[in-house]
């Protein structure tokens, strides 16, 4: 059985050599099933439930994908990935794009050769301290033993902010987030910090989340966003305009609720447009006319999507901040759909 | 003169030793209460182990199997008057997951028209059990079963990943050709042209025959397959087991293989199996999972999707079997010379004196080193964790970004340590069964 695999495999890998250079977007199509890397588990944005289905922020965002491009939210493969194999597998092509909370940096944008299709969370590094601390600022912690995963930016986020206010901390190394709940928890530290969004997961889990604070300041910058391989710019724009499909959705308007009726026709042009009753954007992007209705109700516009799976409703709490509309006072800018 | 006498004539009644010296107080006596130091020592780690216990069990004693989640157990202690960090194990979780920690995604019928397919696994490992039996317990089982071991090689795959019944057949065909071939051509040229002819006749049926006859029948009868079931669905034990049985399996007889080819004197023989036995031995397993996982995708042609679960078989094979080489080894190395020229002077040829006098010895020789070895390599599957397959502790980590669990640690490892140590205990014990069985020196 192994050799015939084996033999299998490689008879499989000629003839996918051959098709992998007709594009991406049509390699998904062809295959029926998009295969899209997510985190091998984080609160919030992926994670298997108890029946095995993957769930969360960026799985919304894999599922939406799929929606636009084969019309069925649930036509993906589900990669789980890790820190270290996440950009290989991207590169190799044994995944189409990668949505797993990944910062969006020069050198994985140009050294990497990967395409970053936008952001779908702005998220900053942050501390959290026990309230018994007194604590009410970063700048405060003077000599303060600081959990922290090892290889990690938020290690050189950390040592930078440290350096440029002239104080000192003492580190304590950890492996896994769980290990520095632990650690946390026993007061083998007494500050942990990582991105605002984990803290936020954290503190939930806590026994008494009331005794302990995240501290107001964000030292780094972390736009997370999905990616792709460069060089493959029909299939870049199909993953681009999906998130930005999701986030205008939100802007003018569009829900999963009122999508059908809305798809009907409105008197509102951008709106037609989106949604396929009004011109040919579909058909520019290599998809059908109704890409965009699809994709937004197989989990709602960005805000539905946000509130599900991370917002105020659920136990991480998190506000929408940055992640709010422009008209809000937030980030999200989609360009027009013209 | 007089019949006074000093010498005792009769024999006293033998009578039973003082209280103080038999019994549960005698031995108490004896072992823990020996001296004023060991009596120190006694009661201290006395106390200690009832502390540790009363801690450990205070703890796991939580009636919490029905929480949907971490806060509601904590309510559940709460209701009790126990708080605090160490209130109370929440046992909810291994009740929510403990089918995906043992199954991972394997379909469990609650994907809409996927049918609940675990009994495949589960089948599986019950044949594995039989299909062991003739090998571990010999003298207890009948002799025919051999026969299903035989076959289990080809019903395992099939059961796990489902597909036409055809393909293991016509896989297992090939062995029987190259057999049949091996016969025949043996009587007609030298053995050893007969064993290279008919590997080349069994490989030229695997590479050119074997898929098309295969497809073909498969296509004729659809009915007799199972549903196929994607590598990626593999996850928890199954996934540890299975990477170990594999492993295991495969190793020993390449283990044997490369210990006999590391002691040949053909040079091209033995510079190969040296060469191979050090380089695997002077990198970590972690190194070559990296390798199977990202460096073989990038020398792969764009797009290529080599199962994954594929390349780590092949790797920890690799790695165990070097391993098993140099234990095989050290059984050969003590055996004495004088076993090797009686073989010589019985006029047995190399492969009838490694069969018969050198290899039972050797390998019973080596049954400590070889289980050992088992064990390491079972308890090593974990570390496909690094590579984003779901073992049961990268597991863990999925349950615990479920908002309902996270934050729950030792409950889960708890379970999954118990659960290696049933498997990696049993195969320790056998161990020993097998060496008191195997005993020849009579004493």
């Amino acid at each position: 059985m192994k050799k015939s695999v084996f033999l299998g495999a490689l008879t499989v890998a000629g003839l996918a050599a051959g098709a992998a250079a007709a594009g991406t977007l049509d390699d998904v199509k062809a295959r029926g099933k998009l295969n899209c890397g997510v985190t091998t588990g984080l609160v919030g944005f992926a994670a298997p439930d108890a029946n095995g289905n993957w769930e969360g922020f960026d799985v919304g965002m894999c599922r939406a994908v799929a929606a636009a491009v084969l019309g069925d939210p649930a036509a993906v493969e589900f990669v789980p990935t890790t820190g270290k194999t996440r950009f290989t597998a991207l590169a190799s092509g044994e995944i189409d794009m990668l949505a797993r909370n990944t910062t969006w940096t020069f050198s994985r944008d140009v050294d990497l050769k990967f395409e970053f299709v936008g952001i779908n969370y702005y998220d900053g590094q942050g501390f959290m301290v026990p309230k018994e601390l007194g604590v009410s600022s970063a700048k405060e912690l003077d000599g303060a033993t600081v959990c922290i995963q090892t290889g990690t930016t938020t290690e050189l986020n950390l040592a930078d902010f440290f350096r440029s206010n002239n104080i000192s901390y003492e580190p304590v190394p950890v492996e896994t987030n769980a290990e520095s709940q632990q650690q946390y928890l026993s007061g083998a530290c007494d500050v942990y910090t990582t991105d605002a969004s984990g803290l936020a997961a954290t503190r939930a889990s806590f026994e008494a989340p009331a005794d302990h604070v995240v501290l107001p300041e964000i030292i780094s910058k972390e736009p997370l966003g999905p990616l792709v391989r460069h060089g493959d710019n029909e299939w870049g724009d199909v993953v681009r305009w999906t998130l930005n499909a999701l986030i205008a959705a939100e802007e003018l308007g569009i829900t999963s609720a009122n999508i059908a009726e809305l798809g009907a026709g409105t008197n509102n042009p951008e709106i037609n447009r989106m949604l396929g009753t009004e011109g040919t954007l579909g058909e520019m992007l290599g998809l059908e006319a109704d890409w965009a209705k699809k994709a937004i109700m197989a989990g709602g516009n960005y805000g539905e999507l946000f509130e599900t799976n991370i917002g105020e409703a659920t136990p991480i709490a998190l506000s929408r901040g940055l992640n709010a509309q422009w008209t809000n006072g937030g980030l999200l800018y989609a360009p027009p759909f013209r | 003169m007089s019949d006074v006498s000093f010498v005792r004539t009769e024999m006293l009644p033998q009578q039973s030793p003082p209280a103080s010296s038999v019994g549960f107080v005698g031995w108490m006596r004896e072992n823990l209460f020996s001296g004023v130091a060991n009596s120190i020592l006694t009661v201290v780690s006395g106390v200690f182990i009832i502390y540790t216990l009363w801690f450990i069990i205070g703890w796991a004693w939580s009636p919490t199997w029905n929480a949907q989640s971490l806060n509601e157990c904590r309510a559940i202690l709460h209701d009790l008057g126990r708080e605090g960090h160490w209130a109370g194990a929440c046992w909810g979780v291994i009740n929510d997951r403990w089918e995906q920690l043992l199954f991972g995604f394997y379909p469990n019928g609650t994907e809409a028209g996927v049918a609940d397919m675990r009994w495949r696994p589960i089948l599986a490992f019950v044949l594995l059990g039989f299909a062991l039996a003739p090998v571990l317990y010999a003298e207890k089982v009948p002799a025919k079963m051999i026969y299903l071991t035989m076959a289990y090689p080809f019903i395992m795959p099939w059961l796990l990943w489902g597909g036409s019944i055809w393909g293991p057949i016509m896989v297992a065909a090939g062995f029987v050709i190259g057999y049949i071939g091996y016969r025949v051509l043996s009587q007609l040229a030298g053995s050893l042209i007969a064993l290279i002819l008919s590997v080349v006749l069994a490989v030229a049926w695997w590479l050119f025959a074997a898929g098309g006859i295969a497809g073909m029948l498969a296509d004729l009868t659809p009915a007799l397959g199972l549903e196929p079931v994607e590598s990626r669905k593999f996850g928890g034990f199954m996934l540890s087991i299975t990477i170990g049985v594999v492993a295991i399996g495969l190793s020993l007889p390449i283990g044997i293989v490369l210990a006999l080819g590391r002691q040949s004197d053909l040079l091209i023989v033995k510079s190969l199996c040296v060469g191979f036995i050090e380089f695997i031995r002077g990198v970590p397993l972690i190194t070559l999972l990296f390798v199977a996982s990202t460096l073989l995708n990038i020398f792969m042609p764009p797009g290529t999707d080599f199962d994954i679960i594929m390349r780590v078989f092949i790797m920890v094979t690799l790695f165990a079997s070097a391993y098993m080489a140099e234990v095989i080894r050290g059984g050969l190395a003590a055996l004495p010379k004088g076993q090797y020229e009686g073989a010589d002077s019985l006029g047995l040829n190399y492969w009838q004196a490694q069969r018969l006098i050198i290899m039972p010895q050797a390998l019973k020789i080596s049954i400590p080193g070889i289980v050992s070895t088992f064990i390491g390599v079972f308890k090593d599957t974990t570390l496909v964790s690094v590579i984003g397959l779901f073992d049961p502790l990268n597991l863990t980590n999925a349950i615990r970004a479920d908002s309902d669990w996270n934050g729950i640690v030792w409950e889960l490892y708890g379970f999954i340590a118990l659960l290696f140590f049933v498997f990696c205990y049993g195969m320790s014990r056998y161990s020993m069964y097998l060496e008191r069985k195997l005993r020849t020196d009579h004493h």
